[in-house]
């Protein structure tokens, strides 16, 4: 295994993906010999050319439609959002156009696209740069939606985004980009739609992704201490979601707490709550519990934007109240 | 606004362009028009659900610029796409399938008349969204340019679209990256049923081009001959390495803005104007001369019958099949 920061493990991804498809190309804002504004694509416009390394123009809307008609046209274009805020700017694109193709053609072709952007709150950057639309994609049919929380997850994950045949968009978050993990030195494609137990436990499970997960280990190891035994489920992608590895946990534990950084209301945790309930209440202790953001748009001041994000004390807190 | 271009002759003076391409180009508007008059009789028995956008009165704008492409080139299309569809070599048994709903269609009954895509020849699809084609023409130009082939890509729409964002920004990128697009503005007029001189304080449309370094072309969207030549010219820039053009291909529709839509908010003495240079009238006196007009007449007559016997003896999607395949997580 090598150390490898969060970002430093997309990169590898991207650029192992360019050197074994000369199909793969990139494009985005200031991605090209700048680098990207998180550095993910640091030194690929020099190794790649401006071919293959494409900046553009702030046109949200239509580079990702680019992607789109890309792909039809035999690439996989791989395409940067700096901020998923921004992505609402794309929404036909991505939701009436790059998901539907497949469907709506009857087959005939499919749209090997990925959407990486990142999201979250955490640098006072305020309303609408700190934002978690997962949810928004998760619910529409033809979307992949992957949200790794370690360097490892983001590298295999994106090498298999970029290598499958339907739309994907990679979410990745803000105050991961510097997280340091191990990562496999050898290659590694992880297959979307499989959860990772990041910790096993036996009296609650935590469900979670994304930078949520670091939050829910570090509750883990402090519940540790107190005799509870706590699984997290890191579910990595959230769609396809891997329900096996859900529910088996929820059976496991009778205990669950789904844990996400975007607002309760209309979130995934409760969409998951109810297809635990649905397929596992049976072999539940209790009901399923959520911790999310509030119901606010993402303020600027540190404080009241802290007080918005479910904490590790609000994990603990949390679970301490189920058993 | 609206009136028509004062007629040059028959079909705007007397170009050069080989037989083939003429009989290529009459073929394709008499289809267009008997599929869709045909569309519209099954439309009004219930035997077609949704939306039907004729394009009756704007074929030449296809016929033409597609004359001026390679099956492998690729086009997208839009809301009012069956003229692109067959310019572009539509088998006409599977697009009538396609907008009765049948299984045997060209999207398997998932699509319908505003979906209609085929791979065949690369028509990458119409589209539902206004404009929402714009920004995939474009990246399939960017494709292209990546796969290092020398196709091109025509992308049709209409003056509507041409007022939404993903023109401008599209335009903007096709220029500054040189894709080999031919951006072809069917300007019809209306958008809905909103006059274009109601939604613009622009002209010609065509002059948004060179605002983004895209050389912007007026051509007589009505004249086929016109539209061949200028879409031939784009084509030969665009393979050459010369980047994008925008084509404003003037035209009118004979009707409203789908076939539920009498259209009775335009004016009757302009649509008359206009239906007095009706595309297919026009491309019918250039042939007139060519004994194999009639020919091609029934040959497009008998591939019509065929195609809908074809498409109502198909049988629809089977529900349970179609059920088995979508998954539910």
């Amino acid at each position: 295994m090598i150390e490898m920061m969060y970002r430093e493990a997309l990169r590898r991804a991207l650029d192992e993906e360019m050197q074994r498809d000369p199909l793969v190309f990139l494009m985005g804002e200031t991605i090209a010999e700048r680098g990207g504004s998180y550095k993910v694509t640091e030194g690929l416009w020099q190794k790649y050319g401006p071919g293959r390394v494409i900046d553009t123009p702030i046109a949200e809307a239509s580079f990702t439609g680019m992607a789109v008609g890309a792909a039809l046209v035999g690439c996989r274009p791989v395409i940067e959002i700096l901020f998923i805020d921004f992505a609402m700017l794309a929404m036909d694109q991505i939701v009436n156009q790059a998901a539907k193709y497949d469907f709506i053609s009857g087959g005939q072709g499919t749209v090997p696209m990925v959407l990486r952007t990142q999201g979250g709150a955490g640098n006072g950057l305020a309303a609408q740069h700190s934002q978690s639309l997962e949810a928004l994609f998760y619910h529409i049919p033809g979307l992949r939606v992957v949200m790794p929380s370690t360097p490892q997850d983001a590298y295999g994950l994106l090498k298999a985004a970029i290598r499958d045949d339907h739309p994907v968009v990679f979410i990745e978050h803000k105050l991961l980009y510097m997280t340091q993990g191990p990562v496999a030195e050898e290659e590694v494609v992880i297959p979307l739609g499989r959860a990772d137990i990041k910790r096993s436990g036996t009296d609650v499970t935590l469900v979670t992704y994304s930078h949520m997960t670091l939050k829910c280990l570090e509750a883990a190891t402090a519940l540790e201490s107190e005799g509870i035994s706590v699984e997290v489920v890191d579910l990595r992608t959230l769609s396809p979601l891997d329900r096996n590895t859900l529910l088996d946990s929820a059976r496991k534990t009778g205990r669950v707490l789904i844990v996400h950084e975007a607002v309760k209301r209309g979130g995934i945790g409760g969409d998951i709550a109810a297809m635990i309930m649905e397929e596992a209440y049976d072999d539940l202790d209790g009901p399923v519990l959520r911790i999310a953001g509030r119901n606010t748009p993402i303020p600027y001041n540190l404080n009241i934007e802290k007080a918005c994000i479910p904490s590790v004390a609000d994990i603990v807190e949390g679970v301490l109240r189920m058993v | 606004m609206g009136t028509p271009p004062a007629a040059a002759g028959p079909a705007g003076g007397s170009p050069r362009i080989p037989e083939q391409i003429l009989r290529g180009m009459y073929r394709n508007i008499y289809a267009t028009r008997q599929f869709e008059l045909r569309c519209i009789e099954f439309y009004r028995q219930g035997l077609i659900r949704g939306y039907l956008h004729p394009y009756l009165g704007e074929e030449a704008v296809a016929a033409g610029a597609c004359a001026a492409l390679r099956s492998t080139d690729y086009i997208v299309s839009t809301h009012r796409g069956h003229g692109h569809c067959i310019s572009k070599g539509a088998d006409l048994r599977l697009m009538m399938a396609e907008i009765l709903g049948r299984d045997t269609g060209y999207c398997r009954g998932r699509g319908g008349s505003m979906h209609i895509s085929d791979k065949k020849v690369n028509n990458l699809g119409a589209n539902g969204i206004v404009g929402g084609g714009i920004p995939i023409g474009t990246g399939a130009g960017m494709g292209i340019k990546v796969r290092q082939t020398d196709q091109v890509v025509a992308v049709f729409f209409s003056d509507g679209a041409s007022n939404n964002g993903v023109f401008a920004e599209s335009l903007n990128l096709a220029g500054t990256y040189r894709l080999p697009v031919i951006y072809l503005l069917e300007n019809n007029h209306y958008a809905v049923s909103t006059p274009i001189e109601c939604a613009t304080g622009c002209c010609d449309l065509a002059g948004r081009g060179p605002a983004y370094g895209v050389p912007g072309i007026c051509v007589d969207g009505n004249d086929a001959l016109a539209v061949y030549q200028e879409t031939a010219a784009a084509v030969g820039r665009a393979r050459g390495g010369e980047g994008p053009t925008l084509i404003e291909a003037k035209t009118y529709r004979h009707g409203g803005h789908h076939v539920n839509d009498p259209g009775l908010y335009m004016d009757p003495g302009i649509l008359a104007d206009w239906k007095a240079r009706d595309p297919l009238v026009l491309m019918r006196r250039v042939m007139a001369d060519d004994a194999q007009a009639a020919v091609i007449e029934a040959q497009v007559d008998a591939e019509l019958e065929a195609a809908v016997e074809f498409a109502k003896n198909s049988p629809e999607p089977a529900v349970e099949e179609f059920l088995a395949n979508i998954k539910d997580c």
